[in-house]
C-alpha cells in the first residue's frame, strides 16, 4: 500500500469531479491543495489550526476544517466546497438578505455550516443553532444578523419554501 | 421626516433603506477575490524573516547559505531600500527593515522571494543573522523616566498632553479614585494580511493589490521608499477581510513591492495568524489614574487623570491615540474642572496603534468605573448619577470645545432605562447550556448571581488636531447610469451599499454603478475614525449635487426658466412652479456630465499645552446595558443580553447599522471577559486563536438596540459615523453588571479595575466571603 505521506499525485473528488493534483509537497492540507493547487479560494484561510471555521467544508458529507485534513488521506472521499453548493441557495440568500455579511472572510465557512446543520436538524432551536455554529469566528458582525440568517431558512423551509 | 430638507426617499435602494451589499452573493457563493485570494502567472511568493529579539544590535545578516537554496530568487534587507528607510503615519520612526537595531519581537529584517512557501520557509530558516542582546524596556511607567535609557533616535516620549482647565484646586464633598489597566487587545480580523505587488513590464513601477484602510497613505508612504514618483506605484483594493485598525499602518506593501521590483515578478505575500499578530499594531495597553471630586448630590467638580500609554517600539498613531484619551477622559458629562495628564511612551514591546475606539476605549473602561464608585459613595443609582451629570449641546469639554455636534445623552440615558429585562434571574431549572459555563457544564444553578450593569461613552469623528482631513469622490452621468468612483477603502463596513444608496437619492436614478476602488482618484482618507459616511459619503454627496445642479441648469435653459424651480421628488424631476413632473431617467437621456468634489469637514486646531482647543470635528454618543449571569464560585461569565442605545444622526441604511452595533459590542464584550495578546519579555505567548479568545457566536447574547435619530445639523444627510461606538462603553457596561452580581453576593465586593476580567478576579471574592 502507498504510504499517502510520500504521494505527490492524486486525484481528489471535489464537487462531483474528480480533479487530478500534481506535485503537491508531502503533507499538503485539503485546504492548501483546493486553494493553491485547484484554484477552488472559496474556502478561506484564517488560522489554520481548526479553530475558525473559514476553511469549512464536506467530507463525504461530514462539516470538517479543511486545513485540519491532509489532502492526500481524501483520495477516497467526495469533498464539497463552497463552490459546489450551486450558487444562491436559500441559506446564502438569506445570508445577504438578513445583512449576515459584512467583510465576508468567514461566510463560506459560516455557509458551510449552516447549510451542513440543516441537513442533520430540520428544527434546531437558537441555541442549538449557536453550538453548531460555534466553530465558526466572525469578527464583523457579532452573529446577530447571522442567527437571523439561519432562522429565516428555518421559517422558510418550514413553510415549503425550499 | 427631519427639518433638514431631507426627504424620505421613495427611490428603490435609496436613502433609509436597506438594499443588499452589492459584494454579498459573491461573498456568500466563495467568488469574492480577498487580497489572500489573487495570484497572478509567473508569480512568487514572500517571506519575512522577523527579530526574534526585543531588542538587540544587528552584528551580521549573512543570506548566502539561503541564497543557495533551490527556488531562492532574492533576499532583500535594509541595505536594498532604495528610498527613505523608515515609514509611518505620524511620525516616519519606522524602518522598512531594521539596519542596526532591532527593537521588538517580531520586527522585519530581511524578506525573501522564493517558488513557493515552502522553500521561502526553508530560506528564512537559513539566514544567518549575528545579534548582541541588550537590554529590553519593557514597562511604559520606567520608560517615561527621565532617567532611563532611550531606545529610539526619538526618545521615549512619543507625547506628553494634559488637559488643564478650570478651578482645579477644587475639591469634592464626595471623592472616589482607583487605578485601572486595560490589556492589549488585537483587531483579530479573519483575513490575514496579504498583498500581491505586479511590476511593471519596464521596471519602471508597480501595481499593488493590497487589503487596507487607506490607499493613498499606503501610496504615498511606499512610493518614499521605493524612491518611485507616486505616479509610477498604483494601488489597488484588494477584497479586505476586516480591518477594525489593524491595516492602518503598513506591514507587508512595501516589502512586496520591493520584491517585484527586484525579481521583475508578481510577487505575493501572505501572513500566517501568528506572524499577523507580529505584523500590525495593537490596541495601548493603558495604566490610568482617575479621582472624581462630586458633591454630596453627585454633581461632578473635578476630573483629575493620569495614562500611561505603552506605545510599543515605534510611533504609529500613539500620539493622536493619546490625544483622544486625555480630551474624552470626562465622558458625556459636564464636568468644568480638570485635571489631566497623559503621556504616551516607546518600550521594547509590540508597537500600538489604532483600533476601534482609538484611545477612547481606555479613557471610557476608568471613566465609567468611577462614575459607578461615584454612584455608590452618593448613594445613587447608576442610571441617576449619569442622568444628573448628562451632557448636552452647547456644553463645553474640559478642553474648552463646545460641543455643537446633536448630544441625545439624557435621551440615550431614558431609553436605557426603559427597556425591559430578560427574564431568567434566579432561574433554577435553566438547562446547563444557559448557564456561565455552557457546554462545559461546569456551572450549578444556585452559585449563579444575575448582575446590571450601564456604561455611556462619547467619542469624536473624524479626524482632529488640524488634520487636513478629506475625502474625494467623482459622479459621472451617462446613459442615464451613474457611476461613482472612489478610493474609500470598503473593509467590509458597508460604504459600497450607502454610496449608490446616496447617488440614487441625490440624483432620483436607480441605476448606479461603482469603479473599482484604487489610486487613480483622490484620496478618501482613511476608513477609520467612524470616518467614511460622514466624509465619503459627505463627497458622494457632493459630486451628485453637482451633477445634480448641472441636470437642473440644462432643463432650465431648455425650458427657459431658473434652475432653482426644480427639485427631485422619489424618481422624479419636478418643477416647483408649474408643478410639472418628468421622470430623471427620461430627462437624463443623452446627458454626460463628470463631476469629482473634494469634501472637507470644517477646520480643527492642535490642542495647546493645557489642552485647550477645538481639537475635534463632532461627536457621537452611546449607552450600554448590560445583563450578565456570573457564577460567583468559579468565575465565569455568562452575558444574557446587552441593549444599548445609540446616537446615529441618521440611520442611512438601517441594516448595516444594526451590524456595525452588534458587531462592535462583540468586540467591546471580548475586551471584557477575554482579549488580551499576552506577553513575557516580548514575546507573545498566545498568537493563535486557539489561545487569543474572540467571542463566537456561543459567547455573543441577544442585542436589543435603539437608535436615536436626529439628524445632525453638521453631517452629510444628518448621518453620524456609527462604527467605533459600539465597541467603547459596551466593556465597562459589562464589567459593571459582573461587579452588580458580586455585590448582590457578597454585599459589597472588590472594585473591578482591569480587562480583560479573569475569572479569578470574580472567585477570589469567595474566599473574602468566606473570611467575613
Amino acid at each position: 500500500m502507498t504510504n499517502i505521506y510520500d504521494e505527490r499525485h492524486f486525484e481528489l473528488t471535489v464537487n462531483g469531479e474528480r480533479r487530478q493534483v500534481v506535485d503537491v509537497y508531502p503533507g499538503e492540507s485539503l485546504l492548501t491543495v483546493l486553494r493553491d493547487r485547484l484554484g477552488l479560494t472559496g474556502a478561506k484561510g484564517a488560522c489554520e489550526e481548526g479553530e475558525c471555521g473559514s476553511c469549512s467544508v464536506l467530507l463525504d458529507g461530514n462539516l470538517v476544517c479543511s486545513c485540519l485534513v491532509l489532502a492526500a488521506s481524501a483520495t477516497q472521499s467526495s469533498v464539497v466546497t463552497v463552490e459546489g453548493l450551486g450558487g444562491a441557495t436559500d441559506m446564502q440568500t438569506a445570508f445577504v438578505e438578513c445583512g449576515a455579511i459584512q467583510c465576508g472572510f468567514c461566510t463560506p465557512g459560516l455557509i458551510m455550516a449552516a447549510t451542513n446543520l440543516l441537513e442533520r436538524s430540520s428544527e434546531p432551536q437558537t441555541d442549538e443553532i449557536r453550538e453548531a455554529l460555534a466553530g465558526n469566528l466572525c469578527r464583523c458582525t457579532g452573529y446577530g444578523r447571522i442567527v437571523e440568517a439561519v432562522q429565516t431558512v428555518i421559517a422558510q423551509r418550514g413553510q415549503g419554501a425550499a | 421626516m427631519s427639518d433638514l430638507g431631507i426627504r424620505e426617499s421613495s427611490v428603490e435602494g435609496g436613502l433609509g433603506q436597506s438594499p443588499l451589499r452589492p459584494d454579498g452573493i459573491a461573498k456568500s457563493e466563495g467568488a469574492y477575490e480577498f487580497s489572500s485570494d489573487l495570484s497572478a502567472d509567473n508569480m512568487l511568493i514572500g517571506k519575512t524573516l522577523r527579530s526574534p529579539h526585543q531588542h538587540a544590535r544587528i552584528v551580521s545578516i549573512n543570506t548566502a547559505p539561503a541564497l543557495a537554496i533551490s527556488g531562492v530568487h532574492r533576499i532583500i534587507t535594509a541595505d536594498d531600500v532604495p528610498g527613505k528607510p523608515t515609514y509611518g503615519l505620524i511620525s516616519s520612526d519606522q524602518p522598512v527593515f531594521a539596519a542596526d537595531v532591532v527593537r521588538y519581537i517580531g520586527e522585519p529584517i530581511a524578506a525573501v522571494v522564493a517558488d513557493d512557501e515552502e522553500i521561502c520557509a526553508r530560506a528564512i530558516d537559513a539566514i544567518e543573522v549575528t545579534y548582541e542582546v541588550l537590554s529590553a524596556l519593557a514597562d511604559a511607567r520606567l520608560a517615561k523616566d527621565p532617567s532611563a535609557p532611550s531606545i529610539h533616535p526619538d526618545g521615549n516620549v512619543i507625547r506628553e498632553q494634559n488637559v488643564i482647565t478650570g478651578d482645579i484646586g477644587v475639591v469634592g464633598d464626595v471623592i472616589v479614585e482607583d487605578h485601572y489597566s486595560i490589556g492589549m487587545q488585537d483587531q483579530a480580523f479573519l483575513g490575514l494580511e496579504s498583498a500581491l505587488a505586479i511590476p511593471d513590464e519596464d521596471g519602471a513601477g508597480v501595481e499593488c493589490h493590497v487589503a487596507t484602510q487607506w490607499l493613498h497613505e499606503d501610496l504615498g508612504q511606499v512610493a518614499a521608499c521605493l524612491d518611485l514618483p507616486e505616479s509610477a506605484v498604483r494601488l489597488v483594493l484588494g477584497g479586505v477581510g476586516g480591518a477594525f485598525g489593524g491595516r492602518e499602518d503598513l506591514s507587508l506593501q512595501v516589502h512586496v513591492c520591493l520584491l517585484a521590483l527586484a525579481t521583475g515578478r508578481p510577487v505575493k505575500m501572505h501572513y500566517s495568524r501568528s506572524e499577523s499578530f507580529l505584523g500590525h499594531v495593537h490596541r495601548h495597553p493603558a495604566e490610568i489614574w482617575m479621582r472624581h471630586h462630586a458633591t454630596s448630590d453627585g454633581m461632578l467638580l473635578k476630573i483629575e487623570a493620569e495614562f500611561v500609554f505603552d506605545g510599543g517600539a515605534y510611533a504609529s498613531t500613539s500620539s493622536a491615540v493619546l490625544v483622544n484619551a486625555v480630551t474624552h477622559a470626562q465622558g458625556p458629562y459636564r464636568c468644568e474642572n480638570a485635571a489631566v495628564k497623559g503621556i504616551a511612551v516607546r518600550t521594547n514591546n509590540l508597537p500600538c496603534g489604532a483600533m476601534r475606539g482609538f484611545g477612547v476605549v481606555q479613557a471610557c473602561f476608568a471613566h465609567e468605573r468611577q462614575m459607578d464608585l461615584l454612584a455608590q459613595a452618593c448613594g445613587l443609582d447608576p442610571l441617576e448619577i449619569r442622568r444628573r451629570n448628562a451632557m448636552s449641546t452647547g456644553d463645553r469639554l474640559i478642553t474648552g470645545q463646545v460641543v455643537e455636534s446633536v448630544a441625545p445623552v439624557s435621551e440615550i440615558i431614558e431609553g436605557l432605562s426603559r427597556m425591559p429585562f430578560p427574564e431568567g434571574a434566579g432561574d433554577t431549572e435553566k438547562h446547563p447550556y444557559e448557564l456561565p459555563g455552557g457546554a462545559g457544564n461546569t456551572t450549578r444553578p444556585d452559585d449563579v448571581v444575575r448582575g446590571i450593569g450601564y456604561g455611556l461613552s462619547i467619542k469624536n469623528l473624524m479626524y482632529s488636531e488640524a488634520f487636513d482631513d478629506y475625502s474625494t469622490a467623482r459622479c459621472q452621468l451617462r446613459n442615464g447610469i451613474v457611476t461613482l468612483k472612489f478610493a474609500t477603502a470598503e473593509v467590509g463596513q458597508g460604504f459600497i451599499t450607502i454610496a449608490p444608496q446616496i447617488a440614487r437619492s441625490t440624483l432620483g436614478l436607480e441605476e448606479v454603478e461603482l469603479e473599482v476602488i484604487d489610486t487613480n482618484v483622490g484620496s478618501a482618507g482613511s476608513t477609520s475614525a467612524s470616518r467614511q459616511t460622514w466624509m465619503s459619503g459627505g463627497a458622494v454627496e457632493a459630486a451628485c449635487l453637482r451633477v445634480r445642479e448641472l441636470v437642473y441648469q440644462h432643463v432650465a435653459t431648455a425650458e427657459g426658466t431658473d434652475p432653482l424651480v426644480y427639485t427631485i421628488d422619489g424618481t422624479e424631476l419636478v418643477n416647483t412652479s408649474t408643478g410639472g413632473r418628468r421622470p430623471m431617467n427620461e430627462v437624463v437621456v443623452g446627458l454626460e456630465f463628470d463631476e469629482e468634489v473634494e469634501y472637507r469637514h470644517r477646520p480643527t486646531v492642535p490642542l495647546d499645552e493645557n489642552g485647550q482647543g477645538d481639537c475635534h470635528t463632532a461627536f457621537a454618543f452611546v449607552g450600554h446595558r448590560a445583563v450578565v449571569d456570573v457564577d460567583i464560585e468559579l468565575g465565569l461569565v455568562r452575558v444574557v443580553e446587552i441593549s444599548t442605545v445609540q446616537d446615529v444622526g441618521r440611520a442611512l441604511n438601517p441594516l448595516s447599522v444594526t451590524g456595525q452595533i452588534e458587531g462592535g459590542i462583540a468586540q467591546g464584550l471580548g475586551l471584557a471577559l477575554m482579549e488580551e495578546i499576552i506577553q513575557r519579555d516580548g514575546r507573545i505567548m498566545n498568537p493563535s486563536f486557539t489561545d487569543y479568545l474572540i467571542p463566537t457566536i456561543a459567547d455573543m447574547p441577544p442585542v436589543i438596540a435603539e437608535l436615536i435619530e436626529i439628524p445632525d445639523p453638521q453631517a452629510p444627510m444628518g448621518a453620524k459615523g456609527v462604527g467605533e461606538p459600539p465597541t467603547i462603553s459596551s466593556t465597562p457596561a459589562v464589567i459593571a453588571a459582573i461587579q452588580d452580581a458580586m455585590n448582590t453576593a457578597y454585599g459589597s465586593a472588590p472594585h473591578l479595575r482591569r480587562v480583560p476580567l479573569q475569572p479569578s478576579d470574580v472567585a477570589k471574592t469567595v474566599n473574602v466571603g468566606l473570611g467575613d
